[in-house]
């Protein structure tokens, strides 16, 4: 890619008033996806530092780069560390990790922790992938659908729009609500003949706005025909980057009649959170084993 | 067309504006055959643009056009493949041209020749290069992706790690004979197999997807203009 | 658990969808020999549970992958559905 609109920041955070040296245990959960790579560690359960990081061509580094930058400033090291659970789609490749478990067992553990054990549906939206989860009270999955064979629905499929209009990522949703009047939704669902139509339109005399808007509602249209095949029980949540543009999420809820919950923590981290959780109650089964 | 012979032929690129080009070739084929449109009988029009002509015409389908112009080249074809921009056909055909069976991948660029322009794209190489350049490949390579879009970004990835460039080509050539050869599969692959299509014209795809088939894949000399023909000779024929 | 592999694209749903509590009781297995593609295998889940599941090679191609199976004409009962015992797994298309 020549120029790069897309860009999330990488960050990190730490609680500021948790002491890891009281803790009996902690805990850390790696997510290394194909764009971003999350590491979260807990103590006692408790949320201790996170950080997200671009993934880039080497999942272990990025793993690695992940762990690192969480522990930043905490004096923690990873020796420090009882137990690491890896997962996303590097997860095999998280050397310092014990075990793997697939995101979709985490996204739904971690996405628990964060909604609160209400959370019956989650819709996750990564750079590379659709994902849909029902979950019971526990976290525990009953049903779950994965897409990443098709771009359409996912961050690539919406970075490919904001590149063809050049248009910030970030600026996408809201402007795709300055339209007077919501348009139909584009009518291709494949990325590569959307961005033929788009060109078609703008060429008509379409404003890049309500081309937008256009796409946003084809995108979530398309997300919501997903949902179809696992079905949608309250309460709903959404996560990943896509969940950061209203421009989909607001029509999404529109189309489904439902709201999602707001998030106490940024979603993005609902993977590494899951893994981590996982590592919790591992490190404390194989203690009462011991 | 008059009475069997071809008398022009024309090709414009779409682009964005059907209508235009749809208008440009018609004028421009009747230009080159010397005809002036008040003498022109029957017009048959085929293509996933069919509904942009804006003279009087009948509309038939394109697996009915391919059937009839492919019979018309080759009478021992049974099997025919086109594979476009937006569109990828298997049809079974009987001897008189009548389409049997059809099955189509559409909507989606993996199956079309989009995917193959797309991933032109990547390599910076003309598409019209591309074939030749895989047919230099030493070594095969898997392709996970299966969608146009993030094979873009798997060709740039191989790039990246400095994979040479008529492997990367010949595993896009291979990636899209698969899908296709699954598609015809389905209504059964029958001796002869003919390619049409823009895709035709690219050795590497044709390459991979005899070796996929397991069977000799005959290509005409203008792939491109075999649905045009069809449905000049469905217009003829209905005169 | 129901777990649906495959995926939608610009062309339709391909999906196959496994209840995998039929799969935890399940001694015989037979899916995974009865697929000509070989699109079925058993997996350890992140429950460790013994279920079946479709082959990370297959997931994003199903459409191509059932194609044998699926003909234009003369479709017959999908092997795989023969073959369980439970019918735990369902085609989309």
């Amino acid at each position: 890619m020549s120029r790069e609109f897309w860009r999330w920041k990488e960050y990190n955070w730490k609680a500021p008033d948790l002491d890891w040296r009281s803790a009996a245990g902690i805990t850390a959960g790696i997510d290394v996806g194909s764009v971003s790579s999350q590491a979260v560690i807990l103590t006692d359960g408790k949320i201790f530092a996170y950080s997200s990081q671009r993934t880039g061509s080497d999942s272990p580094e990025s793993a690695q780069r992940a762990m690192n930058r969480a522990l930043d400033g905490t004096g923690m090291s990873l020796e420090n560390i009882q137990f690491v659970v890896g997962t996303g789609y590097g997860r095999v490749n998280v050397p310092f990790a014990q075990k793997a478990i697939t995101e979709i067992a985490c996204h739904a553990r971690g996405a628990n922790f964060m909604y609160g054990p209400t959370v019956r549906t989650i819709l996750d939206m990564g750079g590379q992938d659709c994902k849909a989860i029902r979950c019971d009270e526990k976290g525990k999955v009953t049903s779950f659908l994965m897409n990443d064979k098709c771009a359409a629905g996912t961050g690539r499929g919406m970075e490919v729009f904001a590149d063809l209009l050049s248009i910030p990522i970030e600026e996408i949703g809201d402007l795709s609500f300055t339209v007077e009047e919501e348009p139909p939704p584009v009518s291709c669902t494949c990325v590569v003949f959307a961005k033929s139509e788009a060109l078609r339109l703008l060429r008509r005399g379409w404003a890049k706005n309500k081309v937008v808007a256009a796409y946003c509602a084809a995108m979530a249209h398309r997300v919501v025909t997903l949902l179809e095949r696992t079905g949608v029980e309250k309460e709903f949540a959404i996560t990943g980057g896509i969940g950061k543009n209203r421009g989909v999420v607001e029509r999404i809820e529109k189309e489904l009649k439902v709201k999602a919950m707001a998030p106490s923590w940024d979603t993005q981290i609902a993977g590494a959170l899951g893994a981590a959780l996982f590592a919790r109650a591992l490190l404390e089964k194989s203690r009462s084993v011991n | 067309m008059e009475g069997g012979k071809i008398l022009s032929q024309t090709k414009v690129l779409t682009g964005l504006e059907t209508r235009q080009a749809v208008e440009a070739a018609f004028e421009e084929a009747l230009r080159t055959a010397g005809v002036s449109k008040n003498n022109v009988g029957r017009i048959v029009v085929t293509g996933v643009g069919k509904q942009e002509f804006p003279f009087e015409h009948v509309e038939v389908s394109e697996v009915k056009a391919d059937a009839r112009g492919v019979i018309f080249l080759f009478p021992a074809a049974r099997t025919v493949i086109d594979v476009g921009a937006e569109e990828g056909r298997g049809i079974k055909c009987s001897a008189e041209g009548k389409v049997v069976d059809f099955t189509l991948n559409e909507k989606c660029a993996a199956g079309t020749g989009s995917f193959t322009e797309a991933m032109a794209r990547a390599l910076e190489v003309p598409v019209e290069k591309l074939g030749g350049l895989s047919r230099q490949s030493t070594q095969a390579i898997p392709m996970n992706a299966q969608c146009a879009v993030f094979a873009e970004s798997e060709v740039v990835s191989l790039l990246h790690a400095k994979t040479a460039k008529p492997d990367i080509a010949r595993a896009v050539h291979e990636a899209i004979a698969s899908r296709i050869s699954s598609m015809v599969r389905k209504i059964g692959v029958e001796k002869e197999v003919l390619l049409i299509g823009g895709l035709a014209k690219n050795a590497g795809f044709v390459d991979a997807l005899k070796t996929d088939l397991g069977l000799e894949v005959f290509v005409p000399q203008e792939p491109e203009f075999v649905g045009a023909l069809g449905a000049a000779l469905i217009a003829e024929g209905e005169s | 658990m129901l777990a649906h592999y495959g995926y939608k694209d610009g062309s339709g749903d391909y999906y196959i969808s496994i209840d995998t509590d039929k799969c935890a009781i399940c001694a015989d297995r037979n899916c995974v020999a009865a697929c000509p593609a070989g699109v079925f295998e058993i997996i350890t889940d992140d429950y460790d549970e013994k279920t079946a599941s479709v082959a990370a090679e297959h997931r994003k191609k199903l459409k191509y992958s059932c194609a044998p199976c699926k003909p234009n004409v003369q479709r017959q009962e999908l092997p795989c559905r023969v073959a369980c015992p439970f019918q735990a797994m369902t085609h989309s298309w």
